[in-house]
């Protein structure tokens, strides 16, 4: 099946103009006659659930969590770009757009990205008129910060939680909605399947979580905004309710999975330290602003900290790259910490860290402005693990953190199947092959106050207002799926817990389809996945039943979702034989170790057709062409 | 490694009964986050065919306010400014008995043992929380400076993670702390202004529709916080209220 991004034609300035005036519009006393559905109500699915109710649709949201709250997005510290230049320094929209391009290792679309770098400044505006109390200067104006992969401030935040911040804006927007009835909100509902009518989506069926009821929906369109899919790997940054079972069940009724092995590892992490850990935490990115990072010279150098010597500490990532430092991108940064601790110069009880060092901030800025700038980070990160990172230097180490690949969507965010959208982390759009720090809350918001209420729009005044309500076949056969693999996992009654079995999966995961991968590992991890969902049918344990609150089943959903796409990160690693961002393939690179891109074979976006559990997916290419920024080998000497 | 006796309260679902349950759980290491030591007890019991404990929790790093159980009495637990999931085993001591109920509060029923449903808080910040402004047209953000002790004093009330442990410390079971640090994040900022009085009034009544009681002049929701958000919100809620019911 070919591929139609539906990039417009024109200059890069002026398509999104352009394509906003042909696009076809509802009439406003019509947009009523339409339902829309939003799977997911974190930045992005919030954002456009408040901006499409705005508009006049009739929007039904729905969630897992209580409360739209409770989302992820929350838990992003660091900031928000955009292209506003008040800091006078020479950032551009066409700036924002050449480093997002290039951080992205020149695997994205030069066309969504410029849109996203367009629309960014409008995202700041937004979120102020809101009330989002973003940092300011003494004068009253936005503070900016500076973030890895960029030359310029331009990244807006409020301390460390600009994620909480901006959510309970759009949270905010979306409350107004529904108080004034335009958005029936639906908590502790998990969409278990995607209804397909005739070729589009229709709606879809979801598991009520406190009664087990399972329950279908029709609308004129279903918008999925549900997230990415770190979990995969049992340990993540992400929350421990992160999953990918709205997006995979589209995946398997048509929709296609596109870049699955883009993952991205966070290098400022806290280490693991032990066998019990359930999640790792991130600590913003923002750190590296102030903080250097360092590891012995000398390989098995078991000296605390403070006792080693200046002239015995290696700066590697200020060596490596002295006009970025300690700012370079999240996978170089990522990539480099694995090479010191495989080396032997790793540090901690592990072996598994690097130090962050944040002395010579203090000694620079005194400890109250460091205080001020990262006070709840040093918090966080003391409050884990005992240790007071004012004195001590911090030891981190990278983990998984962030998913560039997703469900494929065109230009207007929908995928190939017609009326479904992907918004948000949810799609593969915007990121490439890694993801510019500060740019996930960009992106969510891009897709959800200013890209999907267009977009939208023209492609229910295309198809027209439907009629179909629940009662058509096609739901009772999704429900009768849905009850029938509920009920299977059920009846398994085998040994293993669910958890048991993720974490088998994480450590498949993150040793064969992590920070670098080969062809070898690739072909063990497949074989080995595969192993584990035999398994997995046969000796699942999940107790109590299907009709009551039930956080095992709910896991357990998930967990087998999270085992076939595992799978299929796998084979898309093994089938891009080059490195770029962070997907580092051992056999590619260059001869400093930074990723070596084959942009004659592999330029393009791979996007998966499910063909059944167990039988090879089908790839579809959708090839990238780069008329403005010429890739480059990536340099950030 | 520890050895810790647990009574958690167990209860089927809304209209059942509750009752605590003891468990005692061994070769717990100080370095585990206290809901990591409640995922070996519920893997545990998996395996001996009993049923694990519900409990809400979700990001694990003290921000999404989903964590929600008392401990030993007090929301959140012991150390003060932090979630449950921050909570550490190594701020307890071998042999120790710790007891875990749920938040409860009238406005709060338990779904199950740990799981309360806190859709009241929902529906209070649908009936005001927020600033009425389409998408799509906002003016230039510096177009409105704000100077910065307003802006870090909405921020600090913005903090609020909305976990409910405010009401669960209260012998009122009192919302105000959550509401007032709500309305006065918009009362300190300028876009909050035009619905400034319609927005108290409403969220307000719905507060007092959903049953929270009223403030105890206590202090413990303060205490309690694991985001600081203090006692002066509270006062400048009864102001705003006031203000805005006499003109």
């Amino acid at each position: 099946m070919a591929l139609d991004s539906k990039i417009p034609a024109g200059p890069i300035e002026t398509k999104w103009t352009d394509h906003k005036f042909k696009l076809k519009l509802v009439n406003p006393a019509n947009k009523r006659k339409y339902t829309v559905i939003v799977v997911g109500t974190g930045l992005a699915g919030g954002s456009a659930a408040a901006s499409l109710a705005e508009l006049g649709y009739n929007v039904l949201a729905f969630s897992f969590h209580e409360s739209p709250r409770r989302a992820h997005s929350i838990a992003a510290q660091g900031g928000i770009n955009a292209a506003k230049n008040y800091q006078n320094d020479g950032d551009s929209v066409h700036r924002l757009f050449y480093d997002t391009l290039k951080g992205g290792d020149y695997r994205a679309r030069e066309a969504n990205v410029h849109r996203l770098a367009e629309v960014s400044g409008n995202i700041i505006d937004q979120c102020v008129a809101q009330g989002v109390p973003f940092a300011r200067e003494y004068g009253g104006l936005l503070d900016n910060r500076s973030f890895g992969g960029a030359q310029v401030s331009r990244t807006f935040y409020a301390k460390g939680q600009t994620g909480q911040q901006l959510l309970l804006g759009a949270y905010s927007a979306m409350n107004k909605q529904i108080h004034e009835g335009a958005v029936k909100f639906f908590p502790r509902h998990e969409m278990l399947d995607l209804v397909v009518i005739d070729g589009k989506a229709k709606g879809i069926v979801t598991r009520e979580l406190n009664t087990g009821e399972i329950k279908s929906w029709a609308a004129d369109a279903v918008l999925i905004a549900t997230g990415g899919y770190g979990n995969v790997f049992f340990l993540s940054t992400n929350a421990m309710y992160s999953n990918a079972t709205a997006a995979w069940r589209a995946h398997k009724k048509g929709a296609f999975f596109a870049n699955p092995c883009f993952t991205q590892i966070h290098p400022t992490c806290i280490p693991v330290s032990s066998e019990h850990q359930s999640k790792l935490t991130l600590m913003s990115e923002s750190l590296r602003n102030d903080g250097r990072v360092w590891v012995p010279k000398k390989a098995g150098d078991d000296r605390p900290a403070n006792q080693i010597p200046e002239a015995e500490r290696d700066y590697y990532l200020e060596r490596l790259y002295p006009s970025f430092g300690n700012l370079v991108p999240r996978d170089v940064a990522s990539r480099r910490a694995k090479e010191m601790c495989d080396k032997g110069h790793g540090v901690g009880s592990t072996k598994l860290a690097v130090y962050l060092d944040f002395s010579d901030a203090i000694k620079r800025l005194g400890k109250s402005v460091v205080e001020e700038r990262y006070g709840n980070l040093f918090d966080m990160y003391k409050q884990i693990t005992g240790e007071n990172p004012y004195e001590i230097p911090m030891r981190i180490y990278p983990a998984v953190h962030y998913t560039m690949g997703g469900l494929w969507v065109d230009y207007n965010l929908q995928s190939n199947v017609p009326g479904l959208f992907v918004l948000g982390e949810a799609n593969f759009s915007d990121h490439g092959a890694n993801r510019l720090g500060a740019s996930a809350l960009m992106q969510g918001l891009a897709d959800g106050y200013f890209v999907i209420p267009y977009t939208l729009g023209d492609y229910l005044a295309t198809v027209g207002a439907s009629k179909l309500t629940t009662d058509h076949e096609a739901f009772k056969k999704s429900e009768a799926e849905v009850k029938e693999v509920t009920k299977k996992l059920l009846a398994i009654k085998g040994k293993t817990t669910v958890d048991e079995f993720h974490k088998k999966l994480g450590h498949i995961m993150w040793d064969y389809v992590g920070m670098a991968r080969n062809e070898k590992g690739l072909k063990h991890a497949i074989a080995e996945i595969q192993k584990i969902r035999e398994e997995f049918w046969k000796d699942v344990m999940v107790p109590g039943s299907e009709t009551e609150f039930n956080q095992e089943l709910e896991k357990a959903h998930r967990v087998a979702d999270f085992i076939e796409l595992g799978e299929l990160m796998a084979i898309d690693a093994l089938e891009r034989n080059e490195s770029c961002g962070g997907h580092f393939r051992e056999e590619f690179q260059t001869e400093d170790g930074e990723a070596q891109r084959d942009d004659e074979k592999y330029a393009y976006v791979a996007a998966w057709e499910f063909k059944g559990v167990g039988a090879k997916p089908e790839l579809h290419k959708e090839n990238l062409t780069f008329e403005y920024v010429k890739p480059s080998q990536r340099s950030y000497k | 490694m520890m050895n810790i006796t647990l009574k958690v309260w167990r209860q089927k679902s809304c209209n059942s009964q509750g009752a605590f349950a003891t468990y005692g759980v061994e070769g717990v290491s100080p370095d585990m986050s206290f809901l990591e030591m409640l995922d070996m007890l519920n893997e545990r019991l998996i395996k001996k065919g009993e049923e694990p404990i519900a409990f809400d929790h979700d990001c694990r790093e003290g921000i999404c306010g989903t964590c929600s159980m008392v401990i030993n009495g007090r929301p959140h637990g012991p150390i003060k400014g932090v979630t449950t999931c921050q909570l550490h085993m190594r701020s307890f001591s071998d042999g120790d008995t710790i007891v875990i109920e749920p938040f409860r509060a009238k406005a709060f029923p338990v779904i199950k043992d740990l799981v309360v449903d806190r859709s009241s808080f929902e529906r209070i910040m649908v009936a005001g929380g927020y600033v009425s402004v389409r998408t799509g047209n906002a003016q230039d953000a510096n177009a409105l400076p704000i100077g910065k002790h307003e802006a870090d004093e909405a921020f600090n009330a913005a903090a609020c993670i909305g976990c409910g442990a405010c009401v669960a410390s209260c012998k009122n079971s009192s919302a105000m702390l959550f509401v007032g640090a709500k309305v006065s994040q918009y009362a300190l900022l300028p876009q909050g202004q035009p619905e400034r009085k319609q927005r108290v009034l409403n969220m307000v009544a719905a507060m007092d529709f959903e049953g929270f009681g009223n403030c105890s002049n206590t202090g413990a929701c303060e205490a309690t916080c694991p985001k600081g958000i203090d006692l002066p919100h509270i006062a400048r809620l009864n102001r705003e209220y006031i203000a805005a019911t006499l003109s």
